[in-house]
């Protein structure tokens, strides 16, 4: 059993990591990398909020969804219920950590459209996950997103720097920056049960 | 707007894929073939055309603050109706797309045309950006698939291209995905800028043409008054002989 975990552990942070092997999350991934503070505020709320809501849908699903037979508006049901507890994040955060809230504030209502949070809550059903694993996939996919994201802004703050021709300004050349960065992460996929 | 330019921003000039680099996540995931590249594109198109005629439809009745839940709502029940209709008639495609196909609920295309063209344009005018805009988002998928599939796989549209013997696997993998997207964008950038430096100087070169025909048109003027002389001179000497 313990090595389940440690599978989703090992497995959410490098083997299948979101951005970087699953090509989902990208648009945080792309807009909120130009600083590392910025990134780092953003993969926080991302793995807040992928944790929280990997358990909330997990409950609507099985307690909910299926003793109804209605699993096909999965889809509608985990959006709104993302949506929603992203709002209610909000306005905790607001009320009872104000400091926490500054630093969290702007990129919390981005995460309702980042494509990673829904992802997540579909893969853990389509997995069958129990809660537990539900919960720590959720988890460790956002300290992956994390990951990605804060390498991808240190790279960033040094391309500033450099010459780039004028066509690769821009998002181009953060694309071939994360190109590189995914190349590194292959070396990961043998690691689980090859 | 002009119909015809709702068209041409969708497809060329705000190109959702090349330009606005939007709807990033399905364009990297789902392009490791032209086909699927081509029905996640169709897939999203019918979803972007329903809802924003849907969206238009009601931009009178959805109270301004609810409006993002509001067109949530709406865009994830017509992506249940794609995936619906994909399971019962096109199971393979519907495996292949796997988890990209409820993703459309959250492609920032979809989301973007309904807040920034369907909530504040007439029905005619939404369905047509909808169109123009799908059909932008298809081809740059379509043709970022194909150019994965030719390099990566050594095919096209699943039929084996005989003079490439070793393809290079990368490009089928998220890796060449990046690189792939990175350097069409760049392609984009350089193109667009060409284009408008060719407009720029064609309009230069129009200036410089005014400017000359303004001096042609100057000259002979001038060389009118002097055609207009010499009968002048005529008179002066007609009257001398008089005197």
């Amino acid at each position: 059993m313990e090595t389940a975990y440690f599978a989703i552990f090992i497995g959410g942070i490098f083997v299948n990591n979101f951005v970087l092997s699953q090509s989902l999350g990208i648009c945080p991934f792309l807009g909120v990398s130009k600083k590392t503070e910025t990134a780092l505020g953003m993969g926080l709320a991302v793995i807040f909020v992928m944790a929280l809501s990997s358990l909330f849908t997990y409950i609507v699903y099985t307690w909910i969804l299926t003793p109804l037979n209605i699993q096909y508006i999965q889809t509608i049901a985990f959006i709104l219920i993302i949506a929603s507890f992203v709002q209610l994040v909000e306005m905790v955060l607001k009320k009872f950590s104000p400091s926490l809230y500054g630093a969290l504030g702007v990129y919390l209502p981005l995460i309702t459209t980042n494509c990673a949070v829904l992802g997540v809550t579909l893969l853990n059903v389509q997995e069958s996950y129990n809660i537990l694993e539900a919960f720590l996939n959720g988890l460790f996919s956002g300290v992956g997103f994390t990951l990605a994201i804060l390498l991808l802004a240190g790279i960033r703050e040094r391309l500033v720097k450099s010459d780039i021709p004028e066509s690769f300004k821009g998002f181009p050349i953060t694309l071939i920056a994360a190109a590189v960065l995914s190349m590194a992460f292959t070396a990961f996929s043998g690691m689980l049960g090859g | 707007m002009k119909k015809s330019q709702i068209i041409k921003n969708g497809l060329i000039y705000e190109n959702p894929v090349f330009r606005l680099v939007l709807g990033t996540c399905p364009t990297l995931a789902t392009t490791t073939g032209a086909l699927t590249g081509l029905s996640m594109g169709l897939a999203a198109t019918f979803v972007l055309i329903c809802s924003n005629v849907l969206i238009s439809l009601l931009r009178k009745v959805i109270p301004d603050r609810v409006r993002i839940p509001a067109y949530i709502v709406i865009i994830a029940t017509f992506v249940t109706l794609v995936e619906m209709i994909m399971k019962k008639y096109m199971y393979d495609l519907y495996e292949s797309l796997g988890l990209f196909l409820p993703l459309i609920v959250v492609n920032c295309i979809i989301l973007a045309r309904a807040e920034a063209f369907a909530s504040k344009n007439p029905v005619l005018d939404s369905t047509i950006d909808g169109v123009a805009m799908g059909l932008g988002f298809t081809l740059s998928l379509t043709i970022m698939g194909a150019i994965r599939e030719i390099l990566g796989v050594g095919e096209f549209f699943g039929l084996s291209i005989p003079f490439i013997a070793n393809p290079m696997t990368v490009f089928i993998l998220p890796a060449g995905g990046f690189l792939t997207f990175g350097i069409l964008i760049a392609s984009m950038n350089a193109i667009m800028k060409y284009i408008d430096k060719s407009k720029k100087q064609r309009e230069d070169n129009a200036q410089l043409k005014e400017s000359i025909q303004a001096l042609n048109d100057a000259e002979s003027t001038q060389a009118g008054q002097k055609d207009t002389l010499p009968p002048a001179e005529d008179k002066i000497s007609d009257i001398k002989e008089e005197k």
